[in-house]
């Protein structure tokens, strides 16, 4: 199965002989495995995690979306290597999704403070701690 | 008739322009790899989110709860214009022409009788429209300490415009950019990103996806991540463009710089001359009066 993860920067991962794809989906993680029903999901802050047939591949996301079709492309805002993701960068994020919050609209405080959540469970996940 | 000292200055002068208008075009030619490069690399992402943007904006566009990023505020009245230009001159008519069709848009919509904003990217781009339009200005971003363009700064400025939507200040947003063809030729070019515009692609790819959570809820949170997406493609053709730009009209003032170091040498040579020659005729009849 072919797989992408591609941020606006550049193009982080390409692999022709994925085996699964796991996706922090907004609505939960999802695995893609070849022949998955053609899906689009947006991402939450999380890990996503590349099997292939000589491992496993691990990147933080910070959101986007994935499209799972033929093969799967997921078009991440910000993504990083997890060994890539120092404290300082993490801190970064957490401060940006805080001060989000914290400017939300009334009809939008949940989302902002479900990302700020997410993203320092993000955090817990590779080894970081918000502050 | 100058002085052969005041000829040598010249020559001296001319030289060193050259000497610099080359350095400037060789790192003019090192910045445009690097600019294509970033080109280059954005492209994925770009291609893929216009893609699943538009299939989205076409299956759910038409129908009445579509986001207003798409469907508009159902006026044109009030018209913002973002002008994306460099933060540095010497890049030949690169910021000219990009400020050039924006005053004509600027003209025609002011002609129509629509109001108009401008937003200015870029210090150039500024003061040319600055005397004219001065007082359309609603805001500046300055991107002077930006050594690399990232996705953040494109991403701080479609913020920026968002949240002038929100509040209702505009209806429709245009970016004004250059295209980068070749090093010889840059495409000033205007396009619409709000509401959102998407070049019909014809290539049927209607699979039928299952959307999580919904196919509205990705639709908004799509769109905004669209227009970001948008401004930083054109501010990464702008970078290319400009150093194109740049690096082409370096290399005709190189090339005019020796055209005037020859036409000044040979000035030289022949004034020299003429001074030898008087030198000579003034001793051959000093000799002869004796």
């Amino acid at each position: 199965m072919q797989v992408e993860l591609v941020s606006p920067e550049r193009r982080l991962a390409s692999y022709d002989d994925a085996k699964a794809v796991r996706i922090p989906g907004a609505d939960g993680d999802m695995t893609a495995m070849a022949d998955h029903a053609p899906t689009i999901t947006s991402l939450r802050p999380g890990v996503l995690t590349i099997e292939t047939a000589s491992g496993e591949e691990s990147y933080a996301v910070t959101g986007g979306f994935a499209e799972i079709g033929a093969g799967v492309s997921v078009l991440a805002e910000r993504a990083l290597p997890v060994s890539e993701v120092s404290q300082e960068t993490f801190d970064g994020w957490v401060a940006e999704a805080t001060e989000a919050q914290t400017n939300a609209p009334d009809d939008a405080i949940e989302s902002a403070a479900k990302l700020v959540a997410d993203m320092v469970a993000l955090g817990g996940e590779i080894g970081l701690n918000a502050k | 008739m100058p002085s052969l000292k005041d000829l040598k200055n010249r020559i001296e002068s001319v030289k060193s322009t050259r000497k610099i208008t080359k350095a400037m075009q060789m790192v003019a030619a090192a910045k445009l790899r690097r600019a294509q490069d970033a080109a280059e690399a954005s492209r994925p992402y770009t291609e893929r989110f216009n893609a699943v943007l538009g299939g989205l904006a076409a299956s759910v566009g038409n129908s009445e709860t579509a986001p207003r990023l798409l469907s508009g505020t159902g006026s044109d009245q009030v018209q913002l214009l973002i002008v994306m230009t460099s933060e540095r001159g010497l890049c030949g008519g690169f910021n000219a022409n990009i400020s050039k069709l924006a005053k004509q848009r600027a003209e025609e919509l002011i002609a129509a009788g629509k109001t108009v904003k401008i937003l200015t990217v870029g210090k150039k781009g500024r003061e040319a429209m600055k005397r004219e339009y001065g007082d359309y200005f609603v805001g500046h971003v300055d991107l002077s300490d930006v050594k690399r363009i990232g996705y953040g700064n494109a991403a701080a400025i479609a913020a920026d415009a968002l949240k002038q939507f929100d509040a209702g200040d505009f209806d429709v947003a245009t970016i004004f950019f250059a295209k980068f063809q070749s090093v010889i030729s840059q495409i000033p070019t205007a396009q619409q990103i709000i509401p959102a515009s998407f070049e019909t692609e014809d290539d049927a790819e209607t699979a039928l996806y299952d959307y999580e959570p919904s196919e509205e809820a990705i639709l908004a949170d799509l769109l905004p991540r669209g227009v970001a997406t948008q401004i930083f493609s054109a501010l990464l053709e702008n970078a290319a463009s400009e150093q194109g730009a740049r690096m082409s009209a370096m290399d005709n003032a190189t090339r005019n710089a020796g055209e005037m170091i020859d036409k000044l040498t040979i000035e030289y040579n022949r004034s020299r001359q003429a001074v030898i020659t008087n030198e000579l005729i003034e001793i051959i009849s000093g000799a002869e009066a004796l």
